[in-house]
């Protein structure tokens, strides 16, 4: 995907988010919810995206799942740990959950278990800019912005310029040769 | 592991590196205990020891609550009911807890260097609480960490240790961490309580508080022992109250107006510090109960969860997907 893909696919995210908000009477009650590293930068074109479509800007967290993992004991590592910040009540809201890559659905199963640490929300939706299939748990995105198919293994890139790339791009690379 | 240390026994050993890996950590697990429900799920199903030799309430429950908080569980384990009154050695108690699988050992110990012997004959990771006038790693990394917080990074700055240096096992963990920091250590207290060569060690030597306070960035009050009063080392509380205690009229007019006051605890209010002062708006002593539980919680993650953060990263939240 170019710049120009990835452009477009976050402008039609904002709108299906919208309409589909209107539609659920929940324009006034939506808030973001970035996944750290991939999806903060995409919470944020989202949460402008938005604010032009409904006139209000929806409030904007970020959420870092390293804590709720289900593989720290497995592979011996303890990863590296951001910041969260949800700094608004959960409690009511619709969340848009948002990632650049759903892969397996285990960072969203940890990012699920969570949000419902810090509240009750009316319902919670799930913005992908990338589906590449192989999901390993029974989660699907309510948005995706481009479906990929690559072999299992490959790694997907998104690299955006807000984390210091020259321009907007999705790459596939094959898995390197073990 | 926490950079190369399979356990946390001594600041001596930790590299400047090593010492922001816990204190940068920290500063996410203190985002957790600020949230409306304060458990997350990282260290579920792995076991904390807490073996305490020696009196201790601040540390014991901190380092439980840090586990709790993780979902680690935790068992505390106090000298006084145990089969240690029944003879039983060091060793042979940590190996018989270890034979019921904990993945740490926290070891608060009377003597220098426990901790270590108990690491040498176990296979879990063992985290010092304190042993003996050696060292109490945790607290000299909450301790860096509080100053962090409010005087950002510590390089070129000043701190003042303040007390009975010799018995003081926070003084020595304070002081490796600061100088590995960049910051510059003053020790300061009654002669008799400074062991000699120290200086050594990176610090400068004051007999005089006012000296060793003056342009301070930060002061560490330690806590006269009540058993070192009346001993030959200090004649008794007023003496000491007068010439090493800090009130709030010395506060007022030795130290600069944006120094901070850090005090181990528990204090001897009216002997080291003034009850003005430690309630004061200078005081981070309740910042510092509240940072031990982070940086415990970092302590723990890191040496339970496994490998160095190094390992982690990026590449790896990406395979997780």
């Amino acid at each position: 995907m170019d710049a120009l893909e990835i452009d477009r696919a976050v402008h039609r995210l904002g709108r299906e988010i919208a309409e589909r908000a209107r539609a659920a009477g929940a324009a006034g009650q939506l808030a973001i919810v970035g996944i750290r590293r991939g999806g903060i930068f995409l919470a944020q074109r989202l949460r402008a995206e938005l604010k032009g479509a409904l006139g209000v800007e929806p409030p904007l967290g970020t959420l870092d799942i390293a804590l709720y993992r289900d593989d720290v004991a497995e592979q011996g590592a303890a990863p590296v740990i951001g910041p969260t910040d949800i700094s608004f009540p959960v409690g009511g809201k619709t969340l848009v959950l948002v990632d650049d890559v759903l892969y397996t659905g285990r960072t969203v199963r940890a990012a699920l278990d969570e949000i419902v640490d810090f509240g009750r929300p009316r319902r919670v939706w799930l913005a992908v800019l990338v589906d590449r299939g192989g999901r390993e748990l029974p989660i699907a995105a309510d948005f995706t912005g481009a479906r990929l198919d690559v072999a299992e293994g490959d790694d997907v890139q998104v690299r955006l310029r807000e984390a210091g790339a020259a321009e907007d791009q999705v790459v596939v690379k094959a898995r390197r040769a073990p | 592991m926490i950079g190369r240390h399979k356990h946390c026994l001594a600041l001596q050993d930790f590299s400047r590196e090593e010492i922001l890996e816990v204190i940068d950590l920290a500063v996410s697990m203190k985002e957790v205990l600020r949230r409306p429900i304060k458990k997350v799920p990282s260290l579920r199903g792995k076991t904390v020891v807490n073996l305490f030799f020696e009196a201790s309430t601040r540390t014991r429950s901190s380092f439980e609550i840090a586990a709790k908080v993780l979902s680690a569980d935790a068992l505390n384990w106090t000298s006084s009911s145990s089969s240690v009154t029944k003879g039983e050695t060091l060793v042979d108690t940590a190996r018989n807890l270890e034979a019921m699988r904990p993945d740490v050992l926290v070891i608060r110990h009377a003597a220098g260097g426990a901790p270590r012997l108990v690491a040498d004959h176990v296979g879990c990771a063992v985290v010092s609480a304190g042993d003996g006038a050696h060292e109490h790693p945790s607290q000299g990394l909450l301790d860096c960490f509080t100053l962090r917080e409010r005087l950002g990074d510590l390089a070129g700055k000043t701190v003042a240790i303040v007390g009975d240096i010799s018995h003081s096992r926070v003084a020595r963990s304070d002081l490796f961490a600061l100088t590995k920091l960049g910051a510059t250590v003053r020790l300061c207290g009654p002669p008799t309580m400074i062991p000699a060569g120290i200086e050594s060690l990176g610090a400068t030597v004051h007999h005089e508080l006012r000296e060793a306070v003056a342009g301070a960035d930060a002061v560490v009050m330690l806590r006269i022992q009540h058993e070192r009063i009346g001993d030959p080392l200090i004649p008794g509380t007023r003496e000491y109250s007068k010439l090493w205690g800090l009130n709030a009229r010395k506060a007022e007019e030795w130290l600069t107006p944006h120094c901070v006051i850090l005090h181990p605890g528990p204090i001897n209010r009216g002997v080291e510090l003034a009850p003005e002062v430690a309630d004061g708006p200078r005081s981070l002593i309740l910042d510092q109960v509240q940072n031990g539980v982070a940086v415990r919680m970092a302590i723990l993650y890191l040496l339970a969860g496994g490998s160095s953060a190094e390992a982690g990263g990026a590449s790896e939240a990406k395979a997780h997907g």
